[in-house]
């Protein structure tokens, strides 16, 4: 193994401030003692580079290509994808600043059989690609996957709450994600570094007796220095030498991304973060300018392109995932700004050029820029973001003052579509969503399904009374949330303990710490229907309407009820509860690797399918009608404006739901003021309050009606109408109908 | 019920007033300064041809409140108003309920809430009771939202079956007062689009004295309301008259000058009393 000579101060940390960044791995620390605030407007912003341009035409024309091929321009059947299993890939070599592509043609998708072979299968298939049989023996015969690992330990209990949709969207065919890269370690300390500091965690893991947790981490480590050593490899072959720190704000940009390369080559998780980099690209960015390297064109075009890239990151997917996670989105969030701990803001002039990337090469859904909002923020840059909304409904704001305090650090990061981590030490297992509405009805018919009359949950007495009392549907609701609770943690453990063992991430964990904290990522479906649900039974006095198998499949509602969106205590409170109690449940038991519980209440647009499989509710709700997204209030609910339904979704507790708690609000321009400047102020104003009242996510979309109804008729004129659904944007026109239609109906704020 | 009609404000002090209210909506972004929580007050004597909420015209219906109780509801959005944003007082005819408003923006100075009525003034009179308690309104509105419907009273009336005279009053009285103001025009195609009214309008504005003109706005008509007369069974009048043209609303902004009243871009409330 190689040794590191700590004493020495490389010619790469030239002007930088030094600090225990330099005795130890520590990006925050390094941050913190080289960053430049940022204080002025957008005015210093430059426009995209000639190459910039060039680029980016090609890779316009090469999506307008996927598209027009079905969704997949080219895919791998043959090669398994490694950090090194590619020849190096370029748009157009002699114009790229940053290099680096996840195949060896632009958006080519590599084949990834780890997560489970029949998925890569199917996805191939349908796309219209025929697996290469040898790789189909291999991953078959000799080489088990996570999906098979799963499958051989799943219960039948399991594997019914799965089938009848109870759970929904569990990663166990593909990688479950959500892990960020501290990507600048590979820029600040080079891999040489990187690896001597693994090989010193290696020798010292666990006190000599070899217990299975020291095996474990003894084997993932090696496999971690193993991939610091490919990701050499792999620049290598583009010509570079990361062995060492990076000299030079292109050399760190591209250093960073090579590590983002080593992810995406080798994981296809739903979500592969990228972290918070803009205040550690702006140092490297500033010294640059100081001593005329660079000058501001050049440092935008280094942005530019690397955005560019994530913007190109392709992962195949069977149908059913798509209709899931609509968009092809793979969720390589960005998060910028923030404050630091000691109160300072985070806003520097890499912050702009990051958000300049939507003007200088048009609107994306990727990556997912990710605003981390404090009223504290420059009022200059809390201007420019709403109006980047405005033109482009592209960004999504999250609540600084809440995750900061809740971490306890200013070094964390967006790790999918909403929820945060430390970017260090933190890593979060990823767990898809239990449907509480669907909870309701078992409560009501005994545990039976709504839909396909299966015994799913446990087989207590269903409610037999023609109208529904409350004190019975609530000891009724305990013990099937009490089983499910029970089906979902242990299902998740079986997950994380396989995906250990068969599809590990290696590169990812490679530039975290060795030492990790770990988070059980739950989450909620349909809360704003259960929550209201229940408001109906306690106020409304619901009468069920059974069908011939006598399960109940309809609702009457005598009385007007409380619903969740008006800000109303009586129907939050239940909501609130929901979160609480499904998280009190979960917590009693054993989680994987000594994780600590977290769930969520941000459905992205699974709401679809969630409501697809879901029958009536007893809120009115119809059969197969979508849930309402994230933490929305369900449709129609709202009886007092925006800031009501805002100040709902604000109570329910983070301290809880520390995976997040999103919300989606759509509006017209108009509503929100007669003239732009109006509206960045409303804007802006809106992003204050919501946070300051403990509000976690918003994400804005502002557009008419109008135009989505013809974009949905016409979607060859709108080639880039971007929507943010709930926690990340897609192209309008890569939804499906449903889809559409769902956030055409979606409240619109918009009155007259 | 009846009795809120004479109530005075002797009374007020006794027994808590009631205010008869329509609705209520929280992110009012386009009713005056900043954000505002808008609560529309039910009843109007006015009857315009164009009106989109013929569902508040009834007097003394709706859900009853006391000032409290919309100032307790109000507070809890306070940290989305900023330094301009607060409430604001609509309609139906805001003025109709002049007691009720009278207390309630009291109130909410003394919280150092900023308070905006939008009036069409038809209620408006210097007789008494009246023109007292609109003179202590006055001291306690930081701004008001004046619609004028039309310049020429005949027609105003034809409009609205009242002509303008003391809608036009207030406004001098306001402006003498230096009470701030924005004034707005809803643009409706053969109805107040002409452009000798136009410039008339424009000429009555740019007069308006010691610049308390903070803004002046086109509204341009649409037809969202017409499917309440439907639901209601009123009979509609302006049925096949569309919303004006971009270009008709640009001509309306040239002729009221809209781009010279520029305060509302560095206006700020009245400080607490």
């Amino acid at each position: 193994m190689i040794t590191f000579d700590k004493t020495e101060t490389p010619k790469a940390w030239k002007g930088f401030k030094g600090g225990h960044w330099q005795e130890e791995i520590n990006i925050r620390d390094f941050i913190q003692r080289n960053f430049t605030q940022y204080n002025g407007d957008e005015s210093f912003l430059a426009g995209p580079t000639k190459a910039t341009k060039v680029l980016n035409d090609k890779v316009l024309a090469l999506k307008k290509e996927e598209r027009a091929a079905g969704g997949v321009l080219d895919a791998d059947t043959s090669v398994v994808s490694t950090i090194t299993s590619h020849a190096p890939g370029y748009i157009n070599k002699d114009l790229e600043k940053i290099v680096g592509l996840q195949t060896d043609k632009p958006l080519k998708r590599a084949f990834m059989p780890f997560g489970g072979i029949r998925m890569a299968d199917d996805a191939l298939k349908s796309y219209g690609y025929k697996l290469d049989p040898e790789m189909d023996k291999i991953f078959t015969e000799y080489r088990k996957t996570h999906n098979q690992g799963v499958f051989d330990v799943y219960t039948p209990d399991m594997r019914k709450a799965r089938h009848d949709k109870i759970i929904t969207g569990l990663p166990d065919a593909y990688a479950r994600g959500r892990i960020i890269p501290d990507l600048p370690r590979v820029a600040v300390y080079g891999i040489d570094r990187l690896m001597a500091e693994k090989a010193n965690d290696y020798a010292h893991i666990g006190d000599g007796e070899m217990t299975d947790n020291v095996i474990r981490l003894r084997e993932e480590v090696a496999d971690q220095y193993k991939a610091l050593k490919e990701m050499k490899e792999m620049a290598s072959s583009y010509g570079y030498d990361i062995s060492r720190p990076a000299e030079t704000a292109q050399e760190a940009i591209q250093w960073m991304y090579f590590g983002y390369l080593a992810a995406i080559k080798t994981q296809n998780g739903a979500a592969m973060s990228v972290g918070r980099v803009d205040a550690l690209m702006d140092i490297y960015i500033q010294r640059d300018l100081e001593n005329g390297v660079i000058d501001e064109s050049q440092a935008q075009e280094l942005i530019d392109q690397f955005v560019m890239k994530l913007r190109m990151v392709r992962f195949i997917r069977t149908e059913t995932y798509n209709s899931l996670f609509s968009g092809d989105p793979i969720w390589a969030t960005v998060s910028i700004a923030g404050l630091g701990l000691d109160g300072r803001h985070h806003v520097t002039k890499t912050s702009y050029r990051i958000l300049k990337t939507l003007d200088n090469m048009g609107a994306a859904p990727e990556p997912n820029i990710t605003v981390l909002w404090s009223d504290r923020l420059p009022e200059d840059f809390k201007r420019y973001a709403t109006q980047v909304s405005i033109d482009s409904s592209t960004i999504q704001y999250e609540n600084d003052d809440l995750m900061r305090v809740e971490w306890g650090t200013d070094y964390y990061g967006i790790a999918c579509c909403v929820s945060s981590q430390p970017i260090a030490d933190g890593i979060q297992y990823f767990g898809a969503r239990a449907n509480l509405a669907k909870a309701i009805l078992y409560a009501i018919n005994g545990g039976k399904d709504e839909i396909t009359g299966d015994q799913v949950g446990p087989a207590y007495e269903p409610i037999t009374s023609e109208y529904i009392d409350y004190d019975e549907f609530m000891t009724k609701f305990g013990k099937q949330m009490d089983w499910l609770a029970d089906t979902y943690v242990n299902s998740l453990n079986t997950i994380h303990y396989m995906h250990d063992k068969y599809y590990y991430e290696a590169a990812e964990m490679a530039l975290k710490d060795t030492d990790l904290n770990r988070t059980f990522a739950t989450g909620i479906s349909g809360l704003s229907h259960a929550a209201d649900s229940i408001s109906a039974i306690k106020y409304g006095h619901v009468k069920i309407i059974r069908d011939e198998r006598g399960i109940a499949v309809n609702f009457e509602v005598d009385k007007d009820f409380p619903r969740y969106g008006n800000n109303d205590d009586r129907v939050d409170d239940i909501a609130k509860w929901l979160v609480k109690e499904l998280y009190s449940k979960m917590n009693t038991h054993h989680l994987y690797r000594g994780a600590k519980l977290s769930t969520s209440v941000l459905t992205i647009t699974s709401n679809v399918v969630y409501g697809k499989n879901t029958g009536t509710t007893p809120n009115g709700r119809q059969k197969g009608e979508p849930f309402s997204p994230g933490a929305n209030p369900a449709y129609g609910a709202e009886k007092s404006g925006a800031l009501a339904s805002l100040l709902s979704t604000a109570k329910l507790p983070y301290h809880y739901a520390t995976d997040g708690i999103s919300n989606t609000f759509g509006v017209t321009p108009n509503t929100l003021g007669h003239d732009l400047e109006s509206r960045k102020d409303t804007l802006v104003n809106m992003l204050d309050g919501y946070m300051k009242n403990d509000g976690m996510h918003l994400n804005i979309n502002v557009f008419n009606k109008d135009t989505l109804i013809d974009a949905q008729k016409h979607p060859e004129e709108y080639p880039t109408l971007t929507v943010r659904v709930s926690g990340y944007c897609v192209y309008f026109a890569d939804l499906t109908k449903e889809q559409q239609d769902d956030v055409i109906s979606r409240t619109f704020f918009d009155k007259m | 019920m009846a009795s809120s009609k004479v109530s005075t404000n002797e009374k007020a002090t006794k027994e808590p007033l009631i205010g008869y209210v329509h609705s209520i909506e929280t992110f009012g972004s386009v009713d005056g300064p900043g954000i505002r929580y808008v609560a529309f007050l039910q009843g109007c004597h006015m009857r315009c041809q164009y009106c989109h909420n013929p569902d508040t015209w009834k007097l003394n219906v709706g859900d009853q409140m006391t000032t409290d109780e919309i100032l307790e509801d109000a507070m809890k959005y306070r940290a989305f108003w900023g330094k301009t944003g607060g409430i604001t007082v609509s309609g139906g005819e805001s003025l109709v309920q002049i007691d009720f408003i009278l207390e309630l923006f009291e109130k909410a100075k003394a919280l150092d809430i900023s308070t905006c009525l939008d009036t069409s003034g038809q209620p408006f009179t210097r007789e008494q009771p009246f023109f007292d308690k609109f003179k202590r309104l006055m001291q306690v509105t930081d701004i008001s939202l004046v619609d004028i419907k039309h310049i020429n009273s005949a027609e105003h009336k034809k409009l609205t079956q009242y002509g303008n005279e003391n809608i036009l009053d207030m406004i001098q009285y306001m402006a003498q007062n230096h009470n701030d103001m924005w004034i707005r025009h809803v643009l409706v195609p053969q109805r107040t689009d002409d452009d000798k009214y136009l410039a008339e309008l424009g000429d009555y504005i740019a007069k308006i004295p010691n610049n308390v003109v903070q803004k002046v706005e086109i509204l341009p008509y649409h037809t969202l309301g017409v499917k309440k007369y439907h639901e209601m069974k009123i009979k509609y009048r302006l049925e096949g008259i569309e919303s004006p043209t971009p270009d008709r609303v640009a001509n309306a902004e040239k002729l009221l000058r809209t781009a010279d009243y520029t305060g509302y871009k560095t206006w700020m409330p009245l400080p607490k009393l």
